[in-house]
């Protein structure tokens, strides 16, 4: 796409989106913007900007933080538009309330031309956090924070800001507003050398009325984007400042240990509270429909009631499934079902019954994986004076507070959720579940009228995951006389949620590919970058497959394959340059290669690796291709990359969550190896890709080529071929 | 009832004897810097200095500890003599590269790496990868090996 069409796009698309939103937005938002105008003289003159009389710019940011910079890159992507002076910019976060709902989340998504609920139009307001929910998408999730709040809102609403600050001034000088320039918030007017800070300029602007389209900037003349300030959130972290919702500290408050029915979907059937009660500092022993809590003086107390007790739960049917009859059930179901069609092109069918057609054919498994963030699940909840108060590192907090509306049964005006960052999120903290708020509502009415807060242990947070699924998937394809393929026809097993990650970037001519529920009450939920991961590893596994039956180079296969002067073509050719692929190795070691395309940004990789002693794939070395569009902040978008990199290898070589009677087997981190310094290669490259494109998210990207390509360089380097991760196991059968 | 030195501070705890240092730390005297990630020594979350050794808080019992001495995070610069609010040489490396992404882990990493370089001033990779167990789920240790070395002297 030509930089000139996005931009009008970009615009067009904010015209229609932001009349309706400013509209529909403007009203509703006053409280909200008298709140926090109040006292100091600022004056809120557009959606999620505010500059103060001393020429503050401060930017309210409707994303928690969770480690990935996003505040910043926010605040520069508003404070580019502006024009302001950076040193003056400060992000600070939205309360989770209606006037900062999420509305460019779904026009993102309308933008990618995916389906959004009709009660979408004309409800602009309610419509945002309902929406994502519905597709599944939550607010910081899905990649989404710089591509779409950035892109469309933050951009959009610095270039209003800007245009109307000029208008104040062109009023004030008597002079047209087009003779007038800014830079570092101020305004001037060349010809009459009359130059006003912004601050000066903000209230009479508030009086203006918001523009519909303001003009964007072009990227020649950036000066914020794609620089690399540092990040606002870091001082605090170095010093081990309260951040996080596990740091707050209430007077009396308490704190509790819960425990939640093993086999998920089990109910709590009989309990004997007396040996937690008989613990020094137990105060309740709370039950739940599905499991209990302890409330005691210290956590500790609380979890030492919970370990005394022997509470008997169900398991909903469940106690007789594990890992492996699941592989089994969805092997079947994969060879017996035809499945839901999600791509048809072609006859795929007919073309692998082509006589002389080469058929390959391949099944792919992949494990349920934790997303084991640093930071447990844990809330804190009040019920006082008729309210209910809650913390949490809630990633979708407008549609928390609704969940907790429900749950309480108190009304909206009554309920407070104040998000807080999070210790690492990786998808986790998304709404899939909301089991947490209600334990946490339930021992906040236990508890009234002091606060309580609830920490699950380490334990508790391995069992009560929302994993990426543990799935399949079988494909067959047809190579013709130039050993390209011809045909290609997979079924995989379905996972719950939006599937943005169907569709091959080779234009193969006939197509047939298809979803196979196959039922599991293990709870699923979204996973960094979602089922990327699975069939990231299923094409770029199977594509090597093709290139080795066909008898040629894996890089120059896929290559070939894809369309000249593509954005995947031209990545992979990077990625293959920058790590000298066909360069010898020494003895023992392989490269090899995987391309994805996923939440707009394509990645390649190339990794080294060899097969080290006990089974377990040593890597060497990553290089990354990156193809994100525009990099806003180029430091955090390199960290980004990188640490979905360090991840997805830990996930690739020994990551794995198995089923045993029904319910989690690993327990704490070391029955669940992650990656550490000592597995780290020493190497890892991210390139960017100077590019056109539209921008694309950073957060996931960078993680599902991680697995094809560690198992493709391990099959370089030994000859055998991985169908299943972790790789660690797959090598030692 | 047990003695020990906090952060310079002698402080008196009411805590039953087997409470673990970290939730000591945390619940009774509000040092929530020092954090918990897995109560089995196994991530290095809650990592501080007994006595100038870096050690994993959950799972050292507060009894064993009478008499020591006890650096958090919050104490840490004033533990080289520097200002309470000033950075420790760490600390400062740390926002130099930019370590940090969603930061949890990153005040053990900090107590780890204080340690190891006061302990051995030049580090060698092998050296930090044996000193450095704590984990980071969003995939730090690159900067975190970075910042070491520099401190170390390396360019
Ligand atoms: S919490 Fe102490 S090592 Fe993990
Ligand atoms: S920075 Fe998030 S766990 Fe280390």
């Amino acid at each position: 796409m030509k930089r000139r069409t996005f931009l009008l796009g970009a615009a067009a698309i904010g015209t229609g989106g932001l009349v309706l939103g400013y509209r529909a937005w403007s009203d509703r938002f006053e409280a909200q913007a008298a709140q926090l105008t109040a006292g100091d003289g600022g004056k809120l003159i557009a959606g999620w900007v505010r500059i103060g009389s001393d020429d503050s710019v401060t930017v309210y940011v409707p994303h928690i933080d969770m480690g990935q910079g996003t505040a910043t890159a926010l605040a520069m992507m508003l404070a580019e538009e502006l024009d302001a002076d950076w040193s003056k910019v400060r992000p600070e976060r939205a309360p989770g309330e209606k006037a900062f709902a999420n509305r460019f989340l779904a026009e993102g998504w309308i933008l990618q031309g995916l389906k959004v609920p009709r009660f979408l139009d004309g409800a602009v307001d309610v419509g945002f956090a309902e929406a994502a929910r519905f597709v599944n998408l939550q607010i910081t999730g899905g990649s989404t924070a710089v591509r779409f709040t950035g892109q469309v809102g933050m951009r959009i609403v610095g270039a209003a800001a800007r245009s109307m600050l000029v208008e104040a001034a062109a009023k004030r000088w008597g002079v047209s507003a087009a003779e007038l320039a800014t830079a570092d918030s101020v305004v001037t007017h060349a010809k009459s050398g009359r130059a006003a800070r912004y601050g000066e300029l903000a209230a009479a602007a508030a009086e203006l009325s918001v523009p519909s389209s303001p003009p964007l900037k072009a990227r020649e003349t950036y000066r914020i984007i794609g620089t690399s300030p540092a990040r606002f959130d870091i001082p605090a972290k170095v010093k081990g400042a309260p951040l996080y919702a596990i740091d707050l500290r209430l007077p009396e408050m308490r704190y509790a240990a819960v425990m939640s029915a093993p086999v998920h979907g089990g109910a709590l059937q009989s309990l004997d509270p007396a040996p937690a009660q008989a613990v020094k500092g137990v105060e309740q022993v709370v039950k739940f429909p599905h499991g209990i809590g302890v409330i005691a003086r210290n956590w500790w107390q609380a979890q030492k009631g919970l370990a005394a007790l022997k509470p008997v739960f169900s398991d909903g049917g469940n106690g007789n499934v594990s890992s492996a009859s699941l592989a089994a059930t969805q092997e079947s179901a994969l060879g017996a079902a035809d499945g839901k069609s999600m791509v048809k092109l072609g006859d795929a069918e007919a073309a692998l019954q082509q006589p002389g057609a080469r058929i390959v054919e391949a099944t792919y498994h992949v494990p349920f994986l934790h997303h084991a963030a640093m930071e447990p699940i844990n809330a804190t909840a009040q019920v006082k004076d008729g309210r209910l108060t809650v913390w949490g590192g809630e990633q979708d907090a407008l549609g928390a507070k609704m969940k907790l509306v429900q749950l309480s049964g108190f009304a909206a005006d009554k309920v407070t959720l104040h998000p807080l960052p999070v210790g690492g999120s990786f998808g986790r903290r998304v709404t899939v579940t909301t089991r947490h708020l209600e334990q946490v509502v339930e021992l906040a009415k236990a508890a009234s009228p002091n606060p309580v807060q609830m920490i699950w242990s380490r334990e508790e947070d391995f069992a009560q995951g929302t994993y990426r699924p543990q799935v399949a998937s079988r494909i067959r394809a047809a190579l013709g006389p130039d050993g390209k393929p011809t045909a290609w026809s997979q079924s995989f097993v379905e996972t719950p949620g939006i599937n943005e990650a169907i569709g091959l970037p080779y234009p193969i001519p006939n197509q047939s590919i298809r979803a196979v529920p196959v039922p599991v009450h293990v709870t699923q939920g979204s996973w960094r970058s979602v089922a990327h991961t699975q069939h990231g590893f299923y094409t770029e596994t199977f594509i090597d497959e093709l290139a080795q039956a066909a008898g040629r180079d894996p890089f120059e296969y896929r290559r070939d394959l894809l369309p000249a002067g593509s954005r995947q073509r031209r990545v992979l050719e990077i990625a293959a340059e920058k790590a000298g692929w066909g360069k010898p190795l020494p003895e023992g070691r392989g490269l090899g290669i995987a391309l994805v395309e996923s939440f707009g940004t394509v990645v390649a990789q190339v990794i080294e690796a060899s097969q080290g002693r006990n089974g377990v794939p040593v890597v060497q070395r990553v290089v990354a291709a990156v193809d994100c569009g525009d990099v806003c902040h180029p430091d955090t978008a390199t960290q980004q990359v990188e640490g979905a990199i360090v991840m997805g290898l830990g996930a690739a070589i020994a990551e794995r969550i198995t089923i045993e009677n029904g319910a989690v087997r690993q327990r704490n981190f070391p029955d669940y190896p992650i990656s550490t310094m000592a597995s780290t290669p020493p190497v890892i490259e991210v390139h960017f890709v100077p590019s056109d494109g539209a921008w694309g998210g950073l957060g996931e990207p960078g993680m599902p080529p991680v697995a094809p390509a560690l198992a493709n360089a391990l099959f370089a380097a030994t000859g055998r071929r991985a169908r299943s991760l972790p790789l660690k196991l797959a090598a030692a059968a | 009832m047990i003695t020990l030195t906090v952060n310079g501070q002698p402080r008196q705890i009411e805590a039953e004897a087997d409470t673990p240092l970290l939730w000591v730390l945390r619940d009774e005297l509000g040092l929530t810097g020092t954090r918990f990630g897995c109560g089995v020594a196994a991530c290095g979350a809650c990592t501080v200095h007994v006595d100038g050794v870096p050690m994993r808080a959950c799972s050292l019992p507060v009894e064993a500890l009478a008499g020591a001495s006890v650096t958090t995070i919050e104490g840490l610069p004033a533990s080289a003599g520097l200002a309470p609010e000033a950075l420790h040489p760490v600390q400062q490396a740390w926002i130099d590269l930019q370590v940090p992404q969603c930061g949890y882990c990153q005040s053990g990493m900090i107590m780890a790496a204080a340690a190891l370089l006061q302990a051995n001033p030049k580090p060698s990779d092998p050296e930090i990868d044996a000193a450095i167990t704590n984990l980071c789920r969003c995939g730090t240790y690159p900067r975190v090996r970075t910042a070491i070395r520099r401190l170390g002297g390396a360019a």
